[in-house]
């Protein structure tokens, strides 16, 4: 670790670098947009709530706000719960063909979701789960267990193997080890990938939008929409970026205890 | 020492199916159009290898494909020290620690679209904090009429909007070494370099490997930030490779070149990771487990 | 090589302890000598690692003063201490190769590369790790790391105690054993202060030359294998040692004799007197090994009845277990005839039967 003082001052500065944008972004979302393109003003001459007022009215908002949620939950949901026992395999065993299998995973991440587009659109409206949370769900897992497997290895081979083999001398059954002794030992890898599974598919409009009309529709509509009769509407896209902002913090805020403070290994 | 055993293919077999199953048919799909000539919805003709091979020879892509390789090494240089920079100033744990970890995110979570548009604003010199402040300092700054001004603000951005990733990533590796190893090293006299050098960078192994091939792979594919900020311009300076296939499919409406060329655009992604990661394995190779 | 003590040492985690559960460290002073083997045993969480730590400079003691050879060391960093520590996993760095984990310490505090080369070379043929001075650490088995870790405490020749927590935790059975007795004789012939904190008496008992048994923050005895096997003067020292552990018998004393489930046992004097007006709860503790199976009461002065209720043969000796009044009592026996179910007598001989007052021995 770097001494405390310089430590502190790289991170405070990077940290304001970095949210100076964002904090452009607020700025711009309780503005006009006559006073977006006219002048540069470090704050709103002319506050307005407007932009939110559109956004929160607009009733798609409001659903497609609660819409995304529940897919990018049940995304995250399935795509840990999924990588779990096969990270553990990757990490733990040797198995015919294994190396190959982990890099071809990867390889999944490796194409334009564009490339997708179509074929998912003709899979799902042929097995009839067209405009369903769950089909957008699915549809992420192609680039999100892929990711969350690579990272949940990443940290199961960071644990020596001889902690297994001492659990299971001291009596454990497997499924208790597993739960009791193994995953909070991993527990700023499964912080992170949580973390990274909601980002991921929070932040995807493409297949979204795509394979969703009415019932399902997420936050895309109002973030697409950038043009209305007068021009863009800066003002309202940033305000809807200001607003996707929260349930991220939230998530990041929850799993805060998971990555933050390491465990030290203890007693086995 | 990992032992053999087949029977971790049940493990594995969830993931399997949902990512197989999701990939393997749209493969299959893309495959079948781009080597077919399409003439119309019902119409079509077997071409072979003819798509790939003007597509090959289109100069354009060559472009933007030189274009691709610089931005994408350059995202990696500042990228990964930077994020490997911003872990180790991060503090391991109590309010502030969570504190840093929302801040630090935040850029992650916005909506890529939003990212430009906030970009654009932000770059203007008239209305925008940054192209004021740039052009207040004495520089001619336009990333609208400048190419290298262009350039430097996609890159900007892209620094802005992923090293947070690389950051997060590092960090989560460094939580996973045991206290045990900085109490072995204080007594081994070590000193904070040594500690950096010794302990800290190979136990995050595992996470810079996932970090470069993340953002090598992310950067390579690269559309809608810069899309929204430049459109790609001025003139082609910032036109990617994603760019570019859009322009040709979406422009075109030709699905056979267009398959073809993310059928290239695919392999090539593909064999620099490989390269990569065979790379990165070999370097690190030591933990026997 | 040093001699340390702790004064009036204490360590509580919370700024204002008030009761002794506040502590997990009960203030205590204590000397170890130069060069002896010591073991720490007892349950996880009595604060032998806390007590480990802070011989070792890793946790400063919110309480009392560390004395390294009569030296001050209370606040001096761990770096400065001349100690080694081995933990429960190997700790090694593995991007190098052993050779140069063994000279990391020396090359870190300036040593010529020389010099350094002879002492690594001399320290690796005791641990038998010669051969493997060029590979990579971190191929190697686990018990070889634990021997890297452990190699890197002695490379030092300042080094004046070596502390060990639970270093055999990972390691195979069939290893531990060897690594144990490498420890003994690098013990033999380097003469340092070993400390070992473990939770494993039979590792204790075969490693230490003094056994200090800790539980709940607190140091109940320190003694030879014999001493705490034989005079344990806690109630939680017999439980702990000895496997089974001792027979803890509540009892309450009446007319000179001590009364368990109605039958009375003799005292002797001395324990008589010890107890004479003894408040509070009265503990009758007695060795599985040293009770004794009769056939007939004799002079009913060390015999009680009671019933068997199970035998079981345990191939060196019989393991029974008997019910006497409310309590249970087991015994080691070379012979029994008796079977389950029928009444006998078990005679607790007077010098090998102990009487304790709330769980602290008096007689």
């Amino acid at each position: 670790m770097m001494d405390k003082r310089i430590s502190t001052t790289l991170l405070v500065a990077f940290l304001l670098l970095s949210l100076l944008p964002i904090y452009w972004m607020l700025n711009m979302s309780l503005k006009t947009n006559e006073e977006i393109v006219g002048t540069l003003s470090l704050w709103p001459h002319q506050l307005t709530f407007a932009n939110y007022r559109t956004i929160f009215t607009d009733p798609s908002w409001y659903s497609g706000y609660i819409n995304s949620m529940i897919y990018v939950a049940m995304n995250m949901v399935f795509s840990v719960t999924v990588a779990l026992p096969a990270a553990y395999a990757f990490s733990r065993y040797n198995f015919l063909g294994d190396k190959h299998l982990f890099f071809w995973l990867l390889t999944n991440r490796m194409t334009p979701p564009a490339v997708f587009l179509l074929p998912f659109f003709q899979l799902y409206s042929t097995v009839g789960l067209m405009d369903t949370h769950l089909a957008v769900a699915l549809a992420h897992m192609v680039f999100n267990v892929p990711l969350a497997v690579w990272i949940l290895e990443g940290f199961m081979s960071g644990i020596p193997k001889e902690i297994d083999e001492t659990a299971y001398i001291d009596g454990y059954s497997f499924p208790r080890f597993f739960v009791k002794i193994f995953l909070p030992m991993i527990k700023s890898g499964i912080g992170v990938t949580a973390f990274f599974c909601f980002m991921f598919s929070w932040v995807e409009l493409l297949l979204a939008r795509t394979l969703t009309s009415v019932n399902a529709k997420p936050i895309a509509a109002t973030m697409t929409r950038t043009v209305s009769a007068a021009g863009m509407d800066w003002g309202v896209l940033a305000a809807a970026g200001v607003l996707t902002i929260v349930p991220g913090a939230l998530v990041i805020w929850f799993v805060r205890h998971y990555i933050a403070k390491g465990f030290a290994m203890g007693r086995v | 020492m990992k032992t053999y055993n087949n029977r971790a293919w049940f493990l594995i077999l969830p993931v399997l199916l949902c990512v197989a199953f999701s990939a393997i048919l749209p493969l299959m799909t893309v495959v079948n159009y781009s080597v077919q000539d399409i003439l119309s919805p019902t119409q079509s003709v077997f071409v072979g290898t003819e798509w790939f091979k003007t597509v090959m020879r289109d100069a354009d892509l060559h472009g933007a494909l030189g274009r691709q390789l610089v931005f994408s090494l350059a995202v990696l240089i500042v990228q990964i020290p930077l994020g490997i920079l911003i872990a180790l100033c991060m503090p391991a744990g109590g309010w502030r620690a969570s504190l840093a970890l929302v801040l630090i995110a935040l850029p992650l979570l916005i909506p890529w679209n939003v990212v430009g548009t906030i970009w654009q604003i932000f770059g203007r010199g008239d209305i925008g904090l940054m192209g004021y402040t740039l052009n207040s300092l004495g520089m001619n700054y336009n990333y609208n009429g400048n190419s290298f001004d262009a350039w430097m603000t996609v890159l900007v951005m892209d620094i802005w909007h992923w090293t947070p990733l690389v950051a997060l990533l590092c960090y989560a590796g460094l939580r996973a070494i045991p206290d045990a190893y900085y109490q072995a090293a204080r007594i081994d006299g070590a000193s904070r370099f040594a500690v950096f050098r010794f302990i800290q960078l190979p136990k995050m192994r595992n996470v810079l490997m996932i970090a470069v091939l993340l953002r090598f792979m992310d950067s390579f594919m690269i559309y809608t930030e810069p899309f929204v900020l430049t459109g790609g311009g001025p003139g082609n300076a910032t036109t990617f490779l994603s760019q570019y296939l859009t322009q040709k499919a979406v422009g075109q409406f030709d699905l056979g070149p267009a398959a073809a060329f993310s059928l290239i655009y695919f392999l090539i992604i593909l064999l620099f990771c490989f390269v990569l990661y065979t790379w990165m394995q070999r370097v690190g190779t030591g933990d026997a487990t | 090589m040093a001699r340390i003590d702790l004064i009036d040492l204490g360590h509580a985690y919370r700024p204002n302890p008030a009761t002794p559960g506040d502590y997990a460290l009960q203030p205590m002073t204590k000397t170890w000598d130069d060069g002896g083997a010591y073991a720490l045993l007892g349950p996880s969480g009595c604060g032998k690692t806390t007590l480990l730590n802070i011989i070792s400079g890793l946790v400063k003691p919110s309480h009392g003063r560390v004395l390294f050879d009569g030296k001050d060391v209370t606040t001096l960093p761990t770096e400065a201490r001349n100690i080694a520590q081995v933990f429960q996993f190997p700790v090694i760095y593995d991007t190098m190769t052993v050779y140069d984990n063994l000279a990391f310490p020396l090359r870190n505090r300036g040593w010529k590369e020389r010099e350094a080369r002879v002492r690594v070379e001399q320290v690796a043929a005791m641990l038998e790790l010669s051969g493997d001075l060029k590979h990579r650490a971190s191929g190697l088995s686990v018990d070889a790391k634990q021997k890297i870790s452990l190699g890197r405490g002695l490379v030092r020749p300042d080094v004046a105690a070596v502390l060990f927590d639970e270093p055999l935790t990972v390691i195979d059975p069939h290893l531990k054993w060897l690594l144990r007795r490498k420890l003994k004789e690098i013990h033999h012939e380097l003469k340092l202060s070993l400390i070992y904190v473990t939770h494993d008496q039979v590792e204790a008992l075969t490693f230490a030359d003094q056994v200090v048994v800790m539980t709940q923050g607190e140091v109940v005895q320190t003694g030879s294998a014999q001493a705490l096997f034989e005079e344990p003067a806690h109630t939680f020292v017999g439980y702990f040692i000895g496997n089974p552990g001792m027979n803890l018998l509540p009892c309450t004393v009446r007319d000179g004799a001590a009364w368990i489930g109605g039958h009375a046992l003799a005292l002797s004097g001395a324990a008589k007197a010890a107890l004479a007006g003894a408040a509070g709860n009265v503990t009758l503790g007695v060795r599985p090994e040293f009770v004794e199976c009769v056939a007939d009461a004799g002079t009913g002065a060390d015999t009680v009845p009671a019933t068997v209720l199970l035998v079981r043969n345990m191939g060196t000796h019989f393991l029974a277990e008997f019910r006497l009044g409310e309590q249970r009592v087991a015994a080691k026996l070379r012979t029994i005839d008796a079977a389950a179910g029928s009444t006998v007598h078990l005679r607790f001989p007077q010098q090998r039967t102990l009487y304790y007052v709330n769980d602290h021995r008096v007689a």
